[in-house]
């Protein structure tokens, strides 16, 4: 009886250690006073000044954080009405194609998507001039069609949980169609929508491999700078400057997760 | 409040003079190759309790939300108070509808809840409060005017989903399985009450039910459906004494049924022979049908005499063997199988205490009843 109860916290500690040890290393190392990155050399958040003094870094977080904030923001309104018209509109003649198309993205390996996005672009400027040479437009674009899939899944889930009389009461005592959708149904689903919000702001701040291939001069997002830094040799600025960005995505996913968790109140029999 | 309530004698549908407030003529509602609902016509009266009823799939509920507006009929009309619904939008239509979900908003207090009708019609604040208070003290959910639905028991959610479709007076309130998801003593109660509201309020209830009890409590009348068809109309003790087919008979209440053959056919009586029951079934009424036609003879177990001696006489006798019996308190069933092979249930009140004589297991018994307590089914 004894020996079973230590089973499963310890493996459940491995598991954490296994995960996390990596992170947690970084962010003490992110502390350290050395100017090598492997030897401890007392406590120090000197590293976290010099990224502040650093314009190429905060120019990078800066546009990072733009497109991040567009592109979710736009992703929202379109996966919101894609997972609208999956979940409200009955069946139509392509349901089952657009079902399975919007969460290709999710599965597709991210360098083939931003090949194919790279390979659009130019020749979309060669056809019509739009849009003209890379940078943060078409990181924007880029992130949308991404951000896009993941706000369509998680609305669609919350659409199809929540309970069809709801609307068609609101209906009843007299709220025309669009009144019906704000008064009703957004705040019913809403939960959904901040973490699908969330959602697509962390992906888009983590992107690294879409963002290199469809951004051009000028439009570096962090995860760019911090890669290009890296290959030339790991400095400690760099761990601080993953420590504010882990800080940043685990509060993004907190939040998502919570406003998740919250649905079972809200939720009608 | 508004309107006059229904005095307890009038039964408009029973005079031909009356001009019904709500007529549907030939009403068809397809989905894909399925017809859920199939050429229903039906007339329903003002300050009328009407009941649909029927198992699932018979189409009661399409037919509900054809009145709401919430799906079109594929043909047919539907008026309500003179007024054709055609090209009408559910938000637009003198209905409210009560969700067997009940569908209460969760993200608003009961009070918003049942006041969001009135606030659409663009009633004034002061005008909405007022209403909303009396409504919820009809109810007697005034104390709990600030919760939120998922604080309320299931009962409680019940009232403000009434209060909710009633606070717009509405010309027709329709319920969908308005007592389904209470329990037994719960939806007893409400039973009574809901008839009450109904009564001092004086709007057309229509209710759709598959529980036959609930809607003997509850209706003026009952429709009751099958397939998409609406099988007989009338009111419940009509329904129940007098069914027009085995169908009716046999979903409303329980009933011992009997194929035979007539034998002999005069104005004022018949004689059937019964291979089922074993025995000559003599009826003291007329029935039109036609010597040597199969018909069949159908009898309440209420209805039945069960005792040990013989009786005498040759009609309307049966002696089986007594296979089963539940002692339920005030009744109790026995299940008779007959000389035939078939069997019958039969019910008694326990009126005694004891009984010396007490029917039990394998005992051979006859049963009789009286040449007026069954029906003759031709269909």
């Amino acid at each position: 009886m004894n020996r079973k109860s230590w089973f499963l916290p310890g493996v459940t500690i491995f598991g954490f250690v296994f995960l996390y040890a990596p992170i947690i290393s970084l962010v003490v190392f992110s502390f350290n006073k050395s100017k090598l990155v492997t030897v401890w050399g007392g406590f120090s958040t000197k590293w976290y000044g010099e990224l502040l003094n650093d314009p190429q870094i905060l120019g990078a977080a800066w546009i990072s954080l733009k497109i991040a904030f567009i592109s979710a923001t736009i992703a929202l309104i379109f996966g919101t009405m894609v997972a609208l018209v999956l979940t409200r509109f009955g069946k139509f003649r392509s349901k089952n194609l657009l079902n399975g198309m919007i969460t290709a993205p999710l599965v597709m390996p991210e360098v083939i998507t931003g090949l194919s996005l790279l390979l659009l672009f130019v020749s979309m400027e060669a056809a019509f001039g739009w849009p003209a040479g890379r940078g943060m437009l078409t990181i924007i674009i880029a992130h949308t069609t991404f951000g896009m899939a993941y706000v369509a899944v998680v609305v669609q889930a919350r659409l199809s949980d929540m309970d069809d009389s709801l609307e068609e009461a609101a209906l009843d005592l007299g709220a025309k169609p669009v009144r019906v959708f704000f008064d009703i149904t957004l705040p019913v689903i809403a939960p959904a929508l901040v973490s699908g919000w969330l959602l697509a702001v962390t992906l888009s701040l983590d992107d690294l491999v879409i963002a290199s291939f469809v951004s051009g001069p000028g439009a570096s997002t962090l995860p760019m700078v911090i890669f290009s830094k890296v290959r030339l040799g790991v400095s400690p600025d760099i761990n601080a400057l993953a420590t504010i960005m882990i800080g940043i995505v685990g509060l993004g996913v907190a939040i998502a997760a919570f406003s998740l968790l919250r649905k079972p109140k809200t939720k009608l029999k | 409040m508004a309107q006059e309530p229904l005095a307890a004698d009038a039964k408009p549908w029973r005079s031909s003079e009356e001009t019904p407030f709500i007529k549907l003529r030939n009403i068809t509602k397809v989905f894909g190759d399925f017809t859920a609902v199939d050429d229903v016509s039906l007339d329903i009266y003002k300050s009328e309790l009407f009941c649909l009823l029927g198992g699932s799939g018979s189409g009661k509920s399409t037919l509900l939300r054809m009145l709401a507006g919430f799906e079109l009929p594929t043909s047919g009309t539907i008026e309500i108070d003179g007024q054709d619904m055609a090209g009408v939008p559910a938000y637009a239509r003198p209905t409210n509808m009560m969700f067997q979900s009940y569908a209460l908003f969760p993200h608003m207090t009961v009070e918003k809840n049942v006041a969001y009708g009135l606030l659409r019609d663009g009633v004034s604040k002061t005008e909405v409060k007022n209403q909303v208070g009396d409504m919820l003290a009809l109810v007697q959910m005034s104390e709990l005017a600030k919760r939120k639905p998922h604080q309320l028991s299931g009962g409680q959610k019940q009232r403000v989903a009434l209060a909710r479709s009633l606070i717009k007076r509405p010309k027709v309130l329709l319920l969908d399985e308005p007592l389904g998801a209470l329990d037994k003593k719960l939806r007893e109660e409400t039973q009574f009450e809901l008839v009450n509201i109904q009564e001092s309020l004086g709007i057309t209830f229509i209710v759709v039910t598959h529980d036959q009890e609930e809607a003997m409590t509850l209706a003026c009348r009952i429709g009751v459906m099958d397939q998409g068809r609406i099988v007989q109309i009338g009111e419940p003790e009509e329904v129940y004494e007098y069914p027009n087919s085995r169908f009716v008979a046999d979903f409303i209440g329980s009933v011992n049924m009997f194929e035979g053959r007539v034998i002999e056919d005069d104005d004022d009586f018949v004689r059937i022979q019964s291979e089922d029951a074993g025995c000559e079934i003599y009826v003291s009424h007329g029935v039109s049908c036609s010597p040597n036609q199969t018909l069949w003879f159908a009898i309440r177990p209420e209805k039945l005499e069960i005792t040990k001696k013989k009786p005498k006489g040759s009609t309307n006798i049966i002696s089986g063997i007594v296979e089963d019996i539940a002692y339920l308190g005030n009744l109790s069933t026995y299940r008779v199988r007959l000389d035939s092979g078939k069997i019958m249930r039969l019910t008694r009140t326990n009126r005694a205490r004891s009984d010396e004589d007490k029917i039990t297991w394998e005992d051979k018994v006859y049963i009789t009843w009286d040449d007026k307590a069954g029906v003759v089914l031709t269909s």
